[in-house]
């Protein structure tokens, strides 16, 4: 059967890494087209009219729009090979509930650290910790969000992970110290083919981030 | 295996003139589902609610023997996972289902706070605005109603689905917004077919129950703005 699957994307958008690891996981083949967000594509103004935004799973032609529907998508399409949410609904249901809240948090909150100074700044620390102890309280001794399995949850969160260091610089301060667990936990996820293959080098995010920060005129 | 349907079971905490909430009400209804209806009261929030959804605290939450499950669309595909043998609320093909999530998602995180930026806009021109915004969401929801219903009555099809759920659940609120402002939103000009639509999701029987008469919301409105309005300056 021949599936023609194509993801827009730009590299550092933990969104897009979302798509990628899940197609990486279930073993679809697919072609990534890198996206200019200053010239979006024409491909990329038909397929989401709607928000204009990446990522954009596009499956024979039709598209799937927003990370997680695409994440959920491609686990239902591919469902033979390594599920990714829970059979049980009780399961299923907090896998969805904690992907809500990783959307709903994690993003902005992050953003706040490395696009503000002083009290903003600290407030945005602050707010950003607190989410990752929550999320660090719903891992518990789990190996993966999941349980025992990697799973929806830690699809949700850990590209995230490559953007750790960024907030660390902007912020002045160590996720780690505040949130061990949570370290052990993407280290755990980063030995995981699909996470390494699809997650850039911290580094290059960092840079990435000074760049914009320039040209936002925020530094 | 045979559903439990003993209400005794099942219980939802909320509040009679919340769309979250009907939102699993709707879901419980499609699947003949008996439950107890916890009423929170306006301004404080039960033991039950802090434990039950200790991370964000807001209803709904439903209860299923004595575990919580909280956020409306998550309940909302549970119950439709747990009670497998009634009628399907999710669309079972994967690429309508992701077409139904992508405009539930679209109505709450985008339309919904363009309705609630209604009452907040200040002054004739910002209220026109926000009322216009409103509208074009209504329209492109138009689109998307042709689109998912394919000449049926609902998105989901001959019966209520996902997105009847995630929209209908607002139709009190809209009627609310338009007698407030002696403005319609949705009108035959623009969403024809939403006009139709609504009247048969308000009419459903899993529906009509559950969703506020316009004259009872409209006055528990006037009471939530008089509460929540800061006083006037000296």
């Amino acid at each position: 059967m021949g599936d023609e699957v194509v993801l827009l994307s730009i590299w550092p958008s933990m969104f897009g890494m979302r798509v990628q690891i899940a197609l990486e996981e279930k073993g679809v083949k697919y072609e990534y087209k890198e996206e200019d967000l200053i010239n979006k594509s024409a491909l990329l103004l038909k397929m989401n009219p709607i928000h204009k935004k990446v990522p954009v799973l596009i499956h024979n032609g039709k598209p799937v729009c927003e990370s997680s529907i695409a994440v959920q998508y491609i686990d239902e399409v591919w469902k033979d090979k390594f599920p990714l949410l829970p059979s049980d609904p009780y399961q299923r249901a907090q896998a969805r509930f904690w992907a809500d809240y990783i959307d709903k948090k994690i993003y902005d909150a992050g953003r706040k650290v490395w696009t503000t100074k002083g009290e903003d700044q600290e407030v945005g620390k602050k707010e950003f910790i607190d989410c990752l102890k929550v999320l660090e309280g719903a891992l518990g001794d789990n190996p993966y969000f999941g349980g025992e399995e990697f799973g929806f949850v830690d699809v949700s969160l850990v590209p995230f992970y490559c953007w750790f260091y960024s907030y660390e610089t902007c912020g002045n301060f160590s996720i780690e110290a505040e949130c061990p667990k949570l370290i052990a936990w993407a280290k755990r996820c980063r030995e995981r083919e699909s996470v390494s293959k699809s997650l850039p080098d911290p580094q290059k995010i960092y840079d990435f981030v000074l760049q914009l920060k320039k040209r936002i005129g925020l530094e | 295996m045979a559903a439990t349907n003993t209400s005794s079971d099942v219980k939802l905490i909320g509040a009679w003139p919340s769309p979250f909430v009907m939102r699993p009400q709707i879901a419980l209804n499609i699947k003949s589902v008996g439950y107890e209806f916890l009423q929170e009261q306006l301004g404080s929030k039960s033991e039950l609610l802090l434990k039950s959804n200790p991370v964000h605290k807001k209803i709904p939450v439903l209860i299923h023997g004595d575990r919580p499950i909280c956020e409306s669309l998550v309940i909302v595909q549970y119950i439709d996972a747990v009670w497998a043998s009634g009628p399907s609320i999710l669309p079972s093909d994967p690429y309508d289902c992701a077409t139904a999530r992508f405009w539930a998602a679209y109505i709450d995180e985008k339309w919904f706070p363009s309705l609630s930026g209604i009452a907040k806009a200040q002054g004739e021109e910002a209220k026109k605005a926000a009322l216009d915004q409103v509208v074009e969401g209504l329209v492109l929801l138009e689109d998307a109603f042709v689109k998912c219903s394919k000449g049926k009555a609902f998105f989901g099809g001959d019966t209520i689905g996902y997105l009847d759920i995630a929209l209908g659940c607002y139709l009190g609120w809209i009627r609310v917004t338009e007698k407030m402002n002696n403005r319609k939103l949705l009108d035959e000009a623009k969403t024809p077919n939403l006009v139709t639509w609504a009247d048969k999701f308000c009419s459903d029987g899993s529906v009509k129950d559950v969703m506020p008469e316009t004259d009872k919301l409209a006055e528990f409105a006037k009471v939530l703005m008089a509460k929540f309005r800061a006083p006037p300056p000296n």
